[in-house]
């Protein structure tokens, strides 16, 4: 029984003393928030655009901040739950007070955690979900990515027109609605070029095994496969297509964009394409600095999650500066107005403050962003084209601009 | 016909990955009647392992069967060494608590091994080095049969029978079954109790290191959160053979990877783990301690 | 006695509606959260106990029932319950007096619902036992997420969002004391010593004439109807479900609580519950450890505490009623 009472006694202190730790003194900094799955079952994406994000964020502050004002960012981990997401995103909001949020990759998590930035009208950004439906949620929901339907086109159109095929077979991520969208929307697309989709399966994100669903789609005979999946499967799954014989073009989309992608699947990804924002042999500036940094910081090539993540914060950044709330005289104003305010956050993170950045964050209008010149329309989703890659030997091979 | 027989090949190959973890499982069950859920991330830790060793030893770029071995060797001492730690850290000072407190341990350690892996390996997929060339067995008729596949259901049929064989005829095996029995009365038969939950501990961790390296051949992709899923269908599947018996851990592995594959391949790949597990549900309503499981009045 | 109880219910009720009436405006949303958290899971935690703790039955699959109960709600108010809001309000005068009443039909269908499938679930119950009986349960809550990510009208893969904002600190409250009270009776009842008996020896019960899969199953429609409201309660909160919420790592999470808190102590499901919603969160300020830090947590707690923080279910059982008799005392 001592021994127990000793043990509690020293988590308690464990606890103590981790509140007091969190007090941190404040300073005279812009606050933002990122929430991510950095830990759980899509840690690796979370993680990736958390890196990017890490990379805009030491880009700003060696410049001098926004106007001179340094950037910190909170990072939440939401364990890739839905509910850990809405709570991570009320406690950037309500405890740290953010200005802006960032995140989520997942459509779901940022459908969990949007509304409550919509609620609070905090503008946000997600840098890499897909889905439509997020920033319906309401006006201060952005994203900078693709959406589903575009890049289910895309690939549609491709498959028909440039690589001539009539039969498609689709194997898509079942518990991704990523995935499940793509593959609906370049059903459509297809069907309406005069394709066919004659084959459909499925697996479930995290599995290793994809022998069953393709041998069955082998017997079907089709011209081509789409795989809308991420590249932790999709490497796997090229592999054992090819193992079993199945020698026709496997393509897909962004979510296949990674070094692993071709670690895992090696010569089996001879003859298989994929959308992507951009190509690394582009020559834009904007490219080739981030591919440097990238790989000076970590050395690694980035996947397609880390160069949206750099542009979410980087577009974030620059809507702040555009909205002039960090001019010398809106400063002033704001501290003027709250007597109370201790410090540059508690001055100028007001709803007013707030929705200038959200009507500068919607006026934005060909940002150069790594992963191509973005335009938010006026549902608030990024415009910009889309260009596809086919890996050959290993390394990756322009093909063809599709735009929207 | 062919597509048939190929299903066939896919869910026998699967179902003997399936078979080796649940081998594991059972060993440990039927001693010490505490289901293991850190023997998945054993699992995983086995093919990171095995990952480190095939870079050590400078495999990658040209396999050899000696480097095979080493580096199979390599893993189960390894999770060997993990299954002894975690029995004697975490599982041994809870002998003479509830089941169920054990099992919210062996829970913490799961969870234990997935953070600590994702953040020692970092959380992206990588991909497990070829330690044995590709070869095709069989490729005509629209069917084929790789020698990894052949390699996979080979070794972990020879791992049953020599598992099932140390179990019958060794004088630690019979101790085994000793305990497994009646652990009071073996001790008092002067049966070290504590010595032989852990070699038997020993043991499952090694085999579950082995099934790594196998499944490393044929699904060449390892990442921390690899042993959830196999590690809950191979624990399915131990209790559908009947948790404890190994033969029933070999054979409820074929019938998980069989039915899987079947399933997706004639059935709908959507509804995979939902009619999977109504069979394993449907199996258990007639069998209620599985097929070939003798234990019965068990306490929960 | 029983003027009494009423005007006891009536005060308790009265109390709720000034709580949540001051909390919302005075807490921050963040802690509010937790606060909200901590109610729902202190319902699955006490129901999982008459399941797991006080009956004996190993069931792993709680979080099916929550997402059963979680969808049902909302494809009720999200359907037919928003659209009911205008003709109710014109009945019962106050809009959210109609809310509350929908609401309150929607969990209730999401509970029965969810006892329903505890009522399926429960039958295997009879044949199966320990382990098995958790393997079986397993693939319940499997087959139920696997379900529900092929329903279209309810999201799919997307997951269901803008679902009504229904759930308050009042309803989860209410629903809280509800579920503490209901299952407290009931093992303090007749009921009660056969599903300790059933847990204790179910052969020994089973000759005392007890029917011990009445009682099996009895604990699981119960478990499983609360269960259902929590995950109603859950959905109507956070706006939106998804099935990653609804893993059986969410069912292993509500065993921690059990486990931890003491099987068969329904104070110490609930310390439980507090202590794993909280901690969490305190975890926070160590960052990328956070979820190491946390199973290491675990492993100590259990290697400290193997019987619960609460494992005599006497003493946990009379602190209880402690705790009721002077709020009784201080409502006079």
């Amino acid at each position: 029984m001592k021994r127990n009472s000793k043990i509690w006694w020293g988590l308690a202190l464990a606890v103590v003393s981790m509140v007091l730790f969190s007090c941190a003194k404040k300073e005279d900094v812009v606050i933002l928030g990122e929430f991510g799955s950095l830990t759980g079952g899509t840690a690796t994406f979370g993680k990736s655009t958390q890196r990017g994000i890490e990379m805009a964020l030491e880009e700003v502050n060696k410049a001098g901040g926004i106007q001179g004002k340094p950037v910190r960012i909170v990072v939440e981990d939401d364990q890739s739950k839905p509910e850990e997401a809405a709570t991570a995103v009320k406690k950037l909001v309500n405890q740290d007070k953010v200005l802006m949020v960032l995140g989520e990759v997942a459509s779901s998590r940022s459908l969990a955690g949007a509304p409550i930035c919509q609620e609070a009208k905090v503008p946000m950004i997600t840098p890499s979900s897909t889905n439509p439906k997020v920033t319906q949620v309401g006006d201060y929901i952005f994203r900078v990515c693709f959406l589903d339907p575009f890049q289910g086109e895309v690939m549609a159109k491709f498959a028909r027109n440039t690589l001539k095929t009539s039969k498609a077979a689709i194997l898509k991520d079942i518990k991704n609605d990523y995935s499940v969208g793509l593959a609906q929307f370049f059903t459509e697309t297809f069907k309406n070029l005069g394709g066919a989709v004659i084959a459909e399966e499925s697996y479930s994100e995290g599995d290793i095994e994809f022998r069953a669903q393709l041998t069955s789609l082998k017997a079907k005979k089709p011209d081509v496969i789409f795989i809308p999946g991420y590249y932790t499967e999709v490497g796997l799954i090229a592999r054992q297509a090819r193992d079993l014989g199945i020698t026709i073009p496997l393509i897909g989309g962004d979510g296949w964009d990674s070094p692993r992608l071709i670690e895992i699947g090696g010569k089996a990804l001879e003859n298989t394409y994929y959308s992507n924002h951009y190509t690394p042999d582009d020559p834009r500036p904007e490219v080739q600095k981030f591919l440097a940094d990238f790989k000076a910081k970590y050395n690694e090539i980035p996947d397609a999650m880390a160069p949206l993540g750099y542009d979410a914060a980087r577009i974030a950044f620059d809507a702040i500066k555009r909205s002039g709330i960090l001019d010398e005289k809106n400063i002033k104003d704001a501290y003027r107005q709250n007597t109370q305010a201790k410090s540059l956050m508690e001055a100028i993170n007001t709803p007013g403050n707030r929705e200038r950045i959200r009507d500068a964050l919607a006026q934005t209008k060909d940002f150069p962003g790594v992963t191509g010149l973005i335009t938010i329309d006026e549902n608030r989703n990024a415009k910009k084209a889309a260009v596809v890659l086919k890996i050959e030997d290993g390394k990756l091979k322009y093909v063809e601009t599709i735009s929207p | 016909m062919s597509e048939f027989l190929q299903q066939l090949i896919n869910g026998i190959a699967w179902g003997s990955i399936y078979a080796l973890i649940a081998l594991g499982y059972t060993m440990v069950y039927g001693v010490l009647r505490l289901i293991n859920f850190a023997h998945g991330d054993v699992y995983m830790v086995g093919a990171f392992a095995g990952f480190y060793a095939v870079k050590w030893l400078g495999l990658a770029q040209e396999p050899t069967i000696f480097g095979a071995v080493a580096v199979f060797l390599l893993s189960m001492g390894c999770c060997g060494i993990l299954g002894f730690v975690i029995e004697r850290g975490a599982y041994k000072p809870l002998r003479k608590a509830p089941r169920l407190t054990a099992l919210i341990t062996a829970i913490g350690v799961s969870l234990f091994l997935e953070n600590a892996g994702q953040l020692i390996f970092g959380a992206d997929p990588k991909f497990f080095p070829q330690i044995i060339a590709k070869k095709d067995v069989i490729s005509s008729g629209g069917i084929i049969l790789t020698n990894q596949q052949v390699i996979v259901l080979g070794v972990s049929l020879l791992l049953m029978v020599s598992l099932q064989l140390f179990v019958l005829k060794t004088k630690t095996g019979k101790a085994m079954r000793a305990v497994s029995f009646n652990r009071e009365a073996a001790s008092l038969m002067g049966i070290s109790v504590d010595r032989i939950i852990s070699i038997t501990f020993v043991l499952g961790s090694a085999l579950a290191g082995a099934a790594a390296i196998l499944v490393g051949l044929t699904n060449p992709k390892i990442e921390p959160l690899m042993g959830i899923m196999p590690g809950i269908k191979a624990f399915v599947a131990a209790v559908l053979g009947g948790i404890g018996n190994i033969p029933g851990a070999m054979l409820g592995g074929m019938i998980m990877g069989i039915a899987e594959v079947m399933v997706v391949g004639y059935l709908s790949s959507t509804y995979r783990d939902a009619i999977a597990f109504a069979i394993l549900i449907l199996i258990l309503l007639f069998k209620p301690s599985g097929l070939l499981g003798g234990f019965t009045g068990e306490k929960a | 006695m029983q003027f009494k109880k009423i005007i006891f219910i009536i005060l308790v009720l009265g109390f709720l509606l000034l709580v949540n009436y001051y909390v919302p405006r005075r807490m921050n949303p963040y802690l509010f959260q937790i606060l909200i958290l901590i109610g729902i899971n202190i319902i699955l935690a006490v129901s999982l106990n008459l399941i797991n703790g006080f009956t004996g039955q190993f069931s792993i699959g709680h979080a099916g029932f929550m997402a059963i109960g979680g969808y049902t709600s909302a494809f009720f108010t999200f359907y037919f319950g928003r659209n009911l809001v205008p003709s109710l309000t014109s009945i019962l005068l106050f809009p959210w007096l109609a809310k509350s009443v929908i609401f309150v039909s929607a969990l209730i269908l999401g509970g029965t619902l969810a006892a329903l499938a505890g009522l399926i679930v429960g039958i295997p119950s009879l044949r199966l036992k320990g382990d098995y009986l958790a393997i079986a349960t397993l693939g319940f809550g499997e087959i139920i997420r696997v379900l529900i990510l092929n329903i279209d009208a309810v999201g799919g893969a997307r997951g269901f969002a803008d679902i009504p904002g229904y759930t308050n600190l009042f309803w989860v409250l209410f629903f809280m004391l509800l579920t503490v009270v209901v299952i407290r009776n009931l093992i303090n009842s007749t009921h009660g010593r056969a599903f300790l008996s059933v847990r204790e020896d179910e052969v020994a019960a089973e000759a005392m004439g007890i029917n011990t899969t009445y009682y099996k199953v009895y604990a699981f429609v119960i478990g499983a109807f609360f269960a259902g409201i929590a995950g109603g309660l859950f959905g109507h909160y956070l706006m939106y479900l998804h099935t990653n919420s609804f893993t059986f790592m969410r069912s292993i999470e509500i065993i921690i609580m059990v486990v931890l808190g003491g099987m068969g102590s329904i104070t110490g499901s609930i310390l439980a519950a507090i202590i794993f919603t909280i901690l969490p969160e305190f975890l926070r300020v160590v960052k990328d450890y956070r979820m190491v830090i946390y199973s290491l947590i675990l492993i100590i707690l259990m290697l400290t505490r193997p019987q619960g923080i609460f494992g005599l279910k006497e003493f946990s059982l009379l602190t209880i009623r402690n705790i009721f008799v002077r709020k009784e005392q201080v409502a006079k």
